[in-house]
């Protein structure tokens, strides 16, 4: 899995692609949401669009970031889901626990 | 593309990079066998979750203990079963994902999707006491459109 880091204003953008799955990219989720709170982001948008595969290791990986951001007082967002990753999120009904955009602007401004 | 069935056997380490092995033998297999598209990337997914299973919960990723994996493709029909060395599981025993108050646990899913994107699954016990999980997904038939 391969990120790229920006941020806008007080948002983090984490980019992700590749792979997301079991003892790779599932911990580096978590090593770049742990990243963003170091720095004081905690809004955070995972932009997913280059995200090929997503295990439930890695789905597990984002619940349990989302946890940790919602109880710090931030918030995750997420952006861009392929149809294949938003199938699986709408299979387990996690599409109804995440804020989903496909518009970074969109998203963006939806952090309050 | 070949009207025959392919049949593979994999004896791998409780390593997750393994899954990578096991991934690139079935895209083989079914890139011979005409399986691709929607049908090829679940039947994927399922088999990596079977085999996360395996070297997590089944061998505790011991790399000393062995995951056997088994492949019959055909046109119609990808059939995958995955055994491991451990101490055997109940399925029954995993709570429901989509349960309101499990949608954010960490972990319990990977059973689930491959329920989901497979059209059977069944668990049993492998000869060597460990946990056997066969699964079968039909392909969906081909037409020239989808061909082209």
């Amino acid at each position: 899995m391969k990120s790229e880091i920006r941020d806008r204003g007080n948002v983090r953008i984490i980019k992700m692609s590749g792979k997301i799955t079991i003892g790779a990219g599932d911990v580096k989720i978590r090593e770049l949401i742990d990243q963003a709170l170091e720095d004081g982001k905690k809004h955070i948008l995972l932009d997913l669009a280059g995200v090929s595969t997503i295990d439930s290791s890695g789905i597990g990986e984002m619940v349990a970031c989302y946890t940790t951001v919602t109880k710090q007082g931030g918030q995750l967002k997420l952006l861009r889901l392929s149809p294949k990753i938003n199938d699986i999120l709408q299979v387990t009904q996690l599409i109804t626990v995440f804020d989903v955009f496909d518009d970074e602007e969109e998203a963006v401004g939806a952090f309050t | 593309m070949t009207s025959q069935s392919l049949h593979a056997h994999l004896v791998l380490a409780s390593r997750f990079e393994n899954i990578e092995v096991a991934e690139r033998t079935l895209r083989d297999l079914c890139d011979q066998a005409g399986c691709d598209g929607d049908d090829l990337y679940w039947v994927v997914t399922a088999l990596r979750e079977a085999l996360a299973n395996a070297v997590r919960h089944g061998n505790r990723s011991e790399p000393e203990r062995k995951v056997f994996v088994d492949y019959l493709v055909d046109p119609s029909t990808v059939t995958i079963q995955v055994e491991d060395e451990g101490e055997g599981f109940d399925p029954a025993t995993i709570p429901d994902p989509t349960d309101p108050e499990n949608l954010l646990r960490p972990n319990g899913r990977g059973i689930f999707y491959m329920q989901q994107f497979m059209n059977q699954v069944e668990f049993g016990q492998a000869p060597n006491g460990g946990t056997s999980v066969k699964m079968v997904k039909q392909l969906q038939p081909k037409t020239k459109e989808n061909e082209e």
